[in-house]
């Protein structure tokens, strides 16, 4: 299909409708208010489902009851309307019930701005609302991707009957880029919904739920949860690297919008003789730690570099991964600001100057 | 004018005011006193934490129709059937201003917004929401009204009104709201004149203005002035 | 006689003065702020009847009405 040159928040709208998710639940609320307008004009050329809610906590509760049809169902928001989701994607990844979640990120806490911001990862990636549950989330840095990863989504939903969160922030939902759909929607197998709520016609009535009163119960839920979240682990891993060789001296971990000014960083530190690689996972959770540590420990790295548009979430679990093999520092910019290569640069120049000062490593991040 | 009045009672030092999410969440920008900013909806909610702390002081909030008939519906319809004792200015233009024109639970039939481009479908979407009405039908007593402020009489009236559910609060009798119809001429795509006559012509015929809800028996009383 | 000031840091154009003045007498300067707008402007006050519509419509509390001294910016009781 011919490339066209879309908004981000219209562009990933529309994946959602070529993966077969017609039934969309909304409130308005900067900066993607455009995905509700763009699919108030395209459901009923699909025959699908608009409806704008109350709030979004009535949201998270309508696409809680849609997908209990077996359908696909497919929801908006920004920070404090995803925080007011939490609830309802709890009692979805309780229920085992899959859903696609698209967090258009802006600065916070609280009302903040409505600037491009990447501080929601910790709710994201740790689960925001009550219980042992994780979402899986899929973090783009183009337009094109977040188009390939929203219908990725959909598969990923009903595959692992959980909800799963595209990450994307302000840059994400309001830039434009060519993009392109293919021509037809194309997935593995998957089996057939026998979960959904169709009626008790010609079998035992169905309850989907997530109360397990009798705690042995909920243990077994639970742990049905977590095998899942192990299954991700081996097969969801996804990240990309960008100029990573064994010269490298510094490794940048960077996700989202924030790698790709990263990107820039690397290739004007090239001709100045900086050789820095960068790391950039896509799949929040599961988080790819085996591929980050291998890349982290390589001989001559001396330090990792994590730069986000917050005050420092995803460093924790860089941390994690590396676990002390190198040392591990961090620059964020938050509440909209996005940091300017000149300004990355800068951050490098000072690690590898340090490090050069007779070898002695840098000082550890206090 | 709720200005003027806190001004007129001699209420501006003991007042605190309460600005949600919307186009009203700048009105501290605009105000003497002390201000709160409330999550979208929650206005009435803080208003209830803050007036039982401070029964002495003087508590209003000022919201949307977004605002206060959608996100915030819970919050309102519990703060009146309390009867808490603070007022709300709840201005209604059937639309969503801040976020660029959506359609509003009280947007009309028809009506044009950036979520129902071909004209909002009351089949589809229901009919717009009459909050003064609504309220009304609540048994704990309260001062309702609902105003208009497109022509110079109206708005004269909108202020004795809002005089009147501030003079309420100072005295201590009852929760009071007071609904202002307003125009919004960016997100209807209209001049502010022609804003002021589609107003008139398709917003009074199905928001009728005047008192649905007095702590007093006589509707038209001028309250304890 | 009654005149008007209007506040041009305050003015937005938005003419809502200019359609209720009874005596037809406001109307949008030529002159742009430096907000951008044409600003009301008063251009026969000897026929300012100093009623104090165009203060009261005024959105933005941008005009002032001086009636043989005494000033309104808008209407108390």
């Amino acid at each position: 299909m011919a490339r066209i040159l879309m908004k981000g928040n219209e562009a990933i709208a529309e994946a959602a409708i070529r993966a077969g998710a017609t039934n969309y639940f909304c409130y308005p609320i900067t900066p993607q208010s455009e995905v509700a307008e763009y699919l108030v004009k395209r459901m009923p050329e699909v025959g699908g489902v608009f409806l704008q809610a109350e709030s979004e906590i009535a949201v998270a509760n309508m696409i809680l009851g849609a997908s209990c049809t077996g359908k696909r169902v497919f929801t908006s928001s920004s920070s404090p309307g995803i925080s007011l989701m939490q609830e309802g994607l709890s009692y979805m990844a309780g229920s085992q019930l899959p859903c696609v979640v698209l967090n258009i990120v802006r600065g916070g806490p609280g009302l903040g701005g409505i600037l491009p911001a990447q501080s929601d990862y910790f709710q994201a990636v740790k689960g925001g609302g009550h219980g042992d549950y994780r979402l899986l989330v899929l973090a783009p840095s183009t337009i094109q991707e977040a188009v390939d990863l929203t219908m990725l989504a959909f598969h990923l939903a009903d595959k692992y009957r959980n909800p799963v969160m595209i990450l994307g922030d302000g840059m994400i939902g309001q830039m434009m880029e060519p993009v392109e759909f293919p021509d037809s929607y194309s997935e593995p197998e998957l089996p057939p919904k026998d979960w959904a709520a169709t009626g008790a016609s010609d079998r035992d009535p169905l309850i989907i739920r997530s109360l397990f009163l009798d705690p042995t119960t909920l243990e077994e839920n639970s742990i049905i949860l977590h095998k899942k979240y192990e299954q991700a682990k081996k097969e969801e891993i996804r990240f990309e690297n960008y100029k990573v060789k064994p010269s490298n001296k510094v490794l940048i971990v960077s996700y989202g919008t924030m790698a790709r000014i990263c990107q820039t960083v690397i290739d004007d530190l090239e001709p100045e003789g900086y050789s820095v690689g960068l790391f950039r996972p896509i799949s929040l959770f599961p988080y790819p730690e085996v591929a980050l540590r291998k890349e982290a420990t390589r001989k001559n790295i001396e330090s990792v570099l994590v730069v986000e548009m917050s005050m420092g979430q995803m460093v924790e679990d860089v941390e994690k991964a590396v676990a002390g093999a190198r040392p591990v520092n961090f620059f964020g910019r938050t509440g909209g600001i996005v940091p300017t290569p000149e300004e990355v640069k800068d951050q490098i120049k000072k690690l590898i100057k340090k490090k050069s000062r007779r070898g002695r490593p840098a000082k550890k991040r206090k | 004018m709720v200005a003027e009045t806190l001004d007129e009672l001699n209420l501006r030092e003991r007042t605190c005011g309460i600005a949600p999410v919307g186009c009203s969440v700048l009105a501290y920008n605009y105000f003497n006193c002390d201000f709160l900013e409330a999550p979208h909806g929650r206005a009435p909610a803080l208003a209830t934490g803050f007036k039982r702390v401070r029964p002495d002081m003087i508590v209003f909030t000022y919201q949307g129709d977004g605002d206060l008939a959608s996100i915030g519906m819970a919050e309102i319809v519990h703060s009146a059937n309390r009867g808490e004792k603070f007022t709300t200015i709840f201005v209604n233009n059937a639309i969503y201003g801040m976020t660029g024109g959506q359609m509003a639970p009280t947007t009309l039939e028809g009506q044009i917004t950036t979520t129902s481009p071909i004209g909002r479908n009351v089949q589809q979407t229901g009919q717009p929401v009459r909050v003064a009405e609504l309220l009304s039908t609540l048994n704990t007593p309260a001062y309702i009204e609902r105003v208009a402020v497109h022509t110079p009489q109206n708005i004269i009236g909108a202020k004795r009104a809002i005089r009147k559910a501030f003079a309420y609060q100072a005295a201590g009798t009852c929760f009071s709201l007071i609904e202002v119809l307003s125009t919004c001429p960016t997100n209807w795509g209209l001049t502010p004149d022609e804003a002021t006559a589609w107003l008139q012509e398709k917003m009074t015929p199905y928001f009728p203005l005047g008192c649905f809800k007095s702590p007093e028996s006589d509707e038209d009383s001028d309250g304890p002035v | 006689m009654p005149t008007i000031a209007v506040d041009k840091n305050h003015c937005k154009g938005c003419e809502l003065c200019v359609k209720s003045c009874p005596q037809g007498i406001i109307s949008l300067s030529k002159e742009i702020t430096l907000r951008g707008y044409f600003y009301a402007l008063m251009h026969d006050p000897s026929r300012c009847l100093g009623c104090r519509i165009c203060a009261i419509v005024c959105p933005d509390a941008a005009i002032e009405v001086n009636v043989n001294g005494t000033a309104y910016s808008l209407f108390d009781y």
